[in-house]
C-alpha cells in the first residue's frame, strides 16, 4: 500500500476521464473521478442502471478507462462476484469495483449486496449515495432523509415530503462483518483518499459509503456540492467512521454539532419543512450523534431532547461505536 | 465410454463436468436441483476444477454468470420455472452481449396454478431472449445436447447462450441408461474455452453501455442474423459429434417414419418417445403416419419445416403449453412455417401442468391429424386429456 495522505499525493492519471455528462456541481461525478484515480488501471468496473451510467457509457463512448460492464439495476453484488471469479481463474488481479447508487444499494440491490457481502466476495463496492432515484427524475429511496421533497414524496395539502427515517445502510453492512467498511465525504479530501486506498488494498468484501450531493435533486447551487456534504458532516446528517475487521472507528468527530437547519436551508429540497418536522429531524439527529460520537459532551442542539440521550441502537455493541 | 444409470439431471451434471465448466453459479429450484448438488459434489471431490457460488436468488445467479463469462471464463448452470422467470431480465443480457453461456432449464409449470411438474410454459416465455434453445427427449440426449450446447454457443459464428431443456421429473429424476463419454474424447470434441470479449484491464473493453436508437437496431440485427447462422452450425456440430461419440440427432429437427407418410405429428420433450410408439402401431395398421420431432425452438426451422412437410397433407403440433385463446406456442410458430405450405395444421395441447400424457391421447391426436389429411373439418386446436368436455 502506497502512502498517500493528501490531496497533494493524489494521482493525476484519470481513469474517469473529462467529457461525460454530468451536471455541473455533480458531486457522483467528483467522487467517482477520485475514487478511479486511486483504483488506478489495473481496476475493472461494474455500474449498475444509475446516473453514472446514463453520463459515462452511451454508445460508442465511454468515460471509463477501465474494462466496464452494465446490464442492469438490482445485481451490482452479482456481477462483481461473476468477474471476479472469472479473473481469478484467470490469473487477473484486478480490482472488481462495483459504482452503485443509493436506489441500487439500499432498495432493488439490497439482495445481491447482502449476499456478495455475506459470501466475502472480494470486490470492492462502492454505494454513490445521493439520496434518491435521481436518474429517473428524484424519486424517493430506502436513503432519502426525512422531510424531503421528491417527485414521490411530494409537498402536498395533506402529507409534505418523505415521512420516514434514512435507512443505515452501513449498519446492515457492518451486520456482516465485512473486512473493511467506511463512509466518505468529498469534503473531507484526505479522509476520502486514506480509505479508498485501505478499500483497494484490502482482500475480501469491501464497502464504501460516498455521499454525493445532487444539484437538481437536491434544489442546491452548482458551486455549493462541497460545502453540502461539509455541512452534513458537521450536523451529523453524515458521519465519517470505518469499520475494520469487526472494529469501528470515528475518523471525524466535528466539535459541537451545528442545527440541522445550517444543512436544510442549502437545499430547495427542505424548503417546505416546518418547526415540527425539523424539530423530529433534529431529535433523530441527537440520537445518532450521541451513538456515534458519545454522549460525554451534551450538544446545545439537543438540550431539549433529553430523554433521546439514553436510546441505544440495536446494533450499537456490535458496532463498538460508544 | 462408460455405462451409468442415471437421471437426466445427472446426465446434465455430467456433461458440465466433462466441458470443463469454469464457474458454476447456482440457486435451488426443484426439480432443476440435483444438478447443481451434483455439481457441487463433483467440485467438493475434486473432481473438477470450477467456482461454485451460491447465489442469494436465480436473478443474482444470471448476473453472476454474465458476469463470469464477460470475465473470460466457461459457464454453466441451471434453473426450472419460477427462476427462469426471476432470471427474464438478465437472460436478455446475455445474447446481446455474445456471451456463450449454457443453461439447463428443467421445465416446470410457471405461474399459479402452481406445481413443480412440467410444462413448457417456463421456457416457452424466452423464446424471443435470444437464446438458442433445445429440447431433448431422453437422459442421454440430455447429457448430449449439453456437451453439443458448448460446442454450438462458444463457435464464433454464434457467440450465443443456449438453453437445454428437459422435461422435469419425467427425465429429471427418472434414471436411464446413459453412455457417459470419455473425459478425452470431449476434450477432442470441445476445444478449450477462448473468450472473444472479455473485462482484462491490460485490453480495456466497454461491454453492454448504453445504446442509442443509432445504434441499438443494427445490434438487434446483427443478433437476429447471428441466430440464424446458427442453424447451420447446429448441423456441422451435430455431424462432429456423430463422428466422435457415434450418436446423431438431426440438428434443428429429427424424424420418424415420415418418408411415405400423409399425416404426421410435430413433438418435442418426452412426448416424443410416446409419438414413435403410437406411429408404430399406425402403421402396423397400415395407415401412413409419420413423426417430426422438434428439437430447435430457436432457431426456429422454417425451411426445415417447409422441406419435411411438402409432401404431409396434414400436420398435428403437440404443445405442452397455451398461448391462451391461440392454441400453444410451437402450434403457432410451425403454422406460420407452413403458411406457404398446403398441409393443414392442427394444434394438440397436453400435459399442461405435468398431467400425464397417454397412448392414449397421442393416438387421439393422430386420430384428428388423419381427418384432416381427409379434409374433413376438424378443430384448429383440441386439448387432450382434459376432464369434461372441451367449450
Amino acid at each position: 500500500m502506497s502512502e498517500m495522505r493528501t490531496i497533494k499525493d493524489m494521482p493525476v492519471n484519470d481513469m474517469f476521464v473529462s467529457g461525460h455528462g454530468a451536471c455541473a456541481g455533480c458531486g457522483m461525478a467528483v467522487a467517482v473521478k477520485n475514487i478511479m484515480r486511486i483504483l488506478g488501471a489495473d481496476t475493472t468496473v461494474y455500474v449498475p442502471a444509475s446516473c453514472l451510467v446514463v453520463i459515462s457509457a452511451m454508445y460508442p463512448t465511454s468515460n471509463f478507462r477501465t474494462p466496464y460492464l452494465f446490464t442492469a439495476f438490482e445485481n451490482t453484488g452479482a456481477v462483481t462476484t461473476g468477474i471476479r471469479a472469472a479473473q481469478r481463474r484467470r490469473g487477473l488481479s484486478s480490482t472488481v469495483v462495483g459504482l452503485a447508487g443509493d436506489g441500487g444499494t439500499f432498495d432493488i440491490g439490497l439482495q445481491a449486496l447482502s449476499g456478495a457481502a455475506e459470501r466475502n466476495e472480494d470486490i470492492l463496492y462502492v454505494c454513490l449515495d445521493n439520496e434518491g432515484y435521481m436518474n429517473t427524475g428524484i424519486q424517493r429511496s430506502g436513503a432519502t432523509p426525512f422531510g424531503a421533497w421528491t417527485t414521490t414524496t411530494p409537498v402536498g395539502t395533506k402529507v409534505e415530503g418523505k415521512r420516514e427515517f434514512k435507512k443505515d445502510i452501513m449498519a446492515i453492512i457492518a451486520a456482516h462483518d465485512p473486512p473493511y467498511a467506511a463512509s466518505l465525504s468529498i469534503a473531507h479530501f484526505n479522509d476520502f483518499i486514506k480509505k479508498v486506498e485501505k478499500a483497494k488494498a484490502k482482500k475480501g468484501f469491501r464497502f464504501l459509503h460516498v455521499m454525493t450531493p445532487c444539484v437538481p435533486g437536491w434544489r442546491s447551487d452548482p458551486s455549493m456540492t462541497v460545502e453540502i456534504a461539509r455541512m452534513a458532516v458537521e450536523t451529523g446528517m453524515w458521519t465519517l467512521y470505518e469499520i475494520e475487521d469487526g472494529e469501528a472507528r470515528t475518523t471525524y468527530k466535528p466539535q459541537t454539532m451545528l442545527p440541522v437547519t445550517d444543512y436544510l436551508k442549502l437545499q430547495g429540497r427542505f424548503r417546505h419543512m416546518e418547526n415540527g418536522d425539523v424539530a423530529k429531524l433534529q431529535e433523530w439527529l441527537c440520537a445518532k450523534w450521541y451513538l456515534h460520537y458519545g454522549n460525554d459532551m451534551e450538544q446545545p442542539v439537543c438540550a431539549t431532547f433529553e430523554k433521546m440521550k439514553r436510546v441505544r441502537h440495536p446494533h450499537e455493541e456490535q458496532l463498538h461505536f460508544i | 465410454m462408460k455405462v451409468m444409470v442415471i437421471s437426466a439431471d445427472h446426465a446434465v451434471a455430467y456433461a458440465a463436468k466433462l466441458a470443463r465448466t469454469e464457474v458454476v453459479p447456482s440457486f435451488p429450484i426443484t426439480p432443476q436441483t440435483l444438478i447443481v448438488e451434483q455439481l457441487a459434489e463433483f467440485i467438493n471431490d475434486g473432481e473438477l476444477d470450477a467456482d461454485f457460488i451460491p447465489a442469494d436468488s436465480e436473478h443474482s445467479v444470471m448476473s453472476m454468470a454474465v458476469g463470469a463469462s464477460a470475465g473470460g471464463v466457461r459457464v454453466f448452470t441451471a434453473t426450472s420455472s419460477q427462476g427462469l422467470a426471476l432470471m427474464h431480465e438478465m437472460l436478455y443480457a446475455v445474447p446481446q452481449s455474445r456471451l456463450p453461456i449454457v443453461m439447463a432449464n428443467v421445465n416446470r409449470s410457471l405461474g399459479a396454478a402452481s406445481g413443480i411438474w412440467v410444462e413448457y410454459n417456463d421456457s416457452m416465455a424466452e423464446r424471443d431472449s435470444g437464446w438458442l434453445q433445445v429440447y431433448v427427449e431422453d437422459n442421454q440426449e440430455a447429457l448430449d445436447a449439453t456437451l453439443m450446447a458448448f460446442r454450438l454457443a462458444e463457435d464464433r459464428r454464434v457467440l450465443l447462450p443456449v438453453m437445454v431443456c428437459l422435461d422435469g421429473f419425467i427425465l429429471s429424476h427418472t434414471v436411464e441408461r446413459v453412455d457417459l463419454p470419455e473425459q478425452e474424447e470431449v476434450d477432442r470434441f470441445l476445444p478449450k474455452f477462448v473468450p472473444y470479449n472479455m473485462l482484462d484491464p491490460s485490453d480495456p473493453k466497454l461491454m453492454n453501455p448504453i445504446v442509442p436508437p443509432e445504434y441499438a437496431m443494427e445490434m438487434r440485427y446483427q443478433l437476429d442474423r447471428a441466430v440464424e447462422h446458427s442453424r447451420e452450425v447446429i448441423a456441422e456440430v451435430d455431424e462432429l459429434f456423430a463422428r466422435e461419440f457415434g450418436r446423431s440427432y438431426g440438428g434443428l429437427i429429427d424424424t420418424y417414419r415420415l418418408e411415405d407418410a400423409e399425416y404426421a405429428m410435430l413433438t418435442l420433450g418426452t412426448a416424443t418417445g410416446l409419438a414413435r410408439q403410437v406411429v408404430d402401431e399406425l402403421r402396423s395398421e397400415g395407415k401412413k403416419a409419420g413423426l417430426i420431432k422438434l428439437r430447435f425452438m430457436r432457431p426456429f426451422p422454417f425451411k426445415e419445416l417447409c422441406a419435411a412437410c411438402r409432401d404431409l397433407k396434414a400436420l398435428g403440433v403437440f404443445d405442452r403449453s397455451a398461448s391462451f385463446n391461440g392454441g400453444g406456442p410451437v402450434y403457432t410458430e410451425v403454422a406460420a412455417a407452413l403458411c406457404n405450405v398446403p398441409t393443414t395444421v392442427t394444434g394438440h395441447v397436453a400435459g399442461i401442468g405435468g398431467r400425464d400424457i397417454t397412448p392414449e391421447h397421442m393416438r387421439e391426436m393422430y386420430d384428428i391429424v388423419e381427418k384432416a389429411s381427409r379434409g374433413e373439418k376438424v378443430r384448429p386446436v383440441t386439448w387432450h386429456g382434459l376432464r369434461g368436455d372441451m367449450e
